[in-house]
């Protein structure tokens, strides 16, 4: 932390914020990239591994999550390195099945980068991305029984004993969740 | 007749579908008669969508933890 706060630059690091702040974050960027959530979940770790080690170098032009985000960027993209060499370089793999699809299959493997789905899909990680960061501007509590609510759909039992809270006081955070939420999403994420 | 907090509370709980149908016809005679909590509730049906379509995923608490007590070993 000393030698972070003599730098005094625009953006400081406060690792010990890092993992309640940015993990959910970084998680989706990952498996979004990688489609396996406990690879994703490693990358996540090392991500913040490698940003300690290298905070001396942080110059504080990005933000925080920015930088962390570029980390992570390296770490995927080493990850496909690495499995890429394991594989040899010549292999080419194709999940070429011998039924019905037959024939079909040269066109899947062409991908088309202005088809539909893949604008979806590019779309859907945006809006991930920018509701975690909604997420992560929520006060710590309204925060977690948001995210036991709706994305790990828990009942609403084990949250209540989880936290050691009742139902009512359960609702009362989840509204006040939701609302900020709405007020912090963009606008254009809503259909008027 | 419940008040507009109580009605935007029912609304996020039905986001959920763990609503009584008491509760339920509550918030329909609220939604009637007061519009700035069916605008609250139109949006709020949306933002439900859109958490769906968004397939978020998240770290869970322990698994959080887990990763806090790592850095903090192995740094």
């Amino acid at each position: 932390m000393d030698q972070e706060e003599k730098i005094r630059p625009v953006h400081q690091l406060n690792p010990n914020t890092w993992v309640d702040l940015y993990a959910d974050y970084l998680y989706n960027y990952a498996i979004s990239r990688v489609n396996n959530e406990e690879l994703a979940k490693d990358l996540v770790q090392e991500t913040f591994f490698a940003g300690l080690n290298s905070a001396k170098n942080f110059k504080g032009s990005a933000s925080e999550r920015t930088w962390l985000v570029a980390i992570l960027k390296r770490k995927v993209i080493d990850h496909y390195r690495k499995i890429n060499s394991k594989k040899g370089k010549a292999e080419v793999r194709m999940n070429y099945k011998l039924d019905e699809e037959e024939g079909s299959w040269l066109e899947e493997q062409i991908a088309d980068p202005l088809s539909q789905t893949e604008n979806d899909q590019i779309e859907n990680e945006e809006l991930g991305l920018a509701i975690h960061e909604c997420i992560s501007k929520l006060p710590t509590k309204q925060a977690k029984v948001f995210a036991m609510k709706t994305i790990h759909g828990m009942s609403t039992e084990d949250i209540c004993n989880e936290l050691s809270i009742n139902p009512s006081n359960l609702w009362v955070l989840v509204f006040r969740a939701r609302s900020s939420l709405m007020g912090c999403l963009n606008e254009n994420w809503f259909a008027v | 007749m419940i008040t507009c907090e109580e009605a935007q509370t029912i609304c996020s709980k039905n986001q959920y579908k763990e609503t009584s149908w008491q509760e339920r016809f509550s918030l329909r005679f609220h939604l009637l008669m007061c519009k700035a909590c069916a605008k609250f509730s139109k949006k709020n049906t949306q933002l439900t969508g859109l958490c769906e379509e968004a397939s978020l995923h998240a770290l869970t608490d322990t698994e959080k933890t887990e990763i806090k007590k790592t850095l903090s070993r192995d740094s």
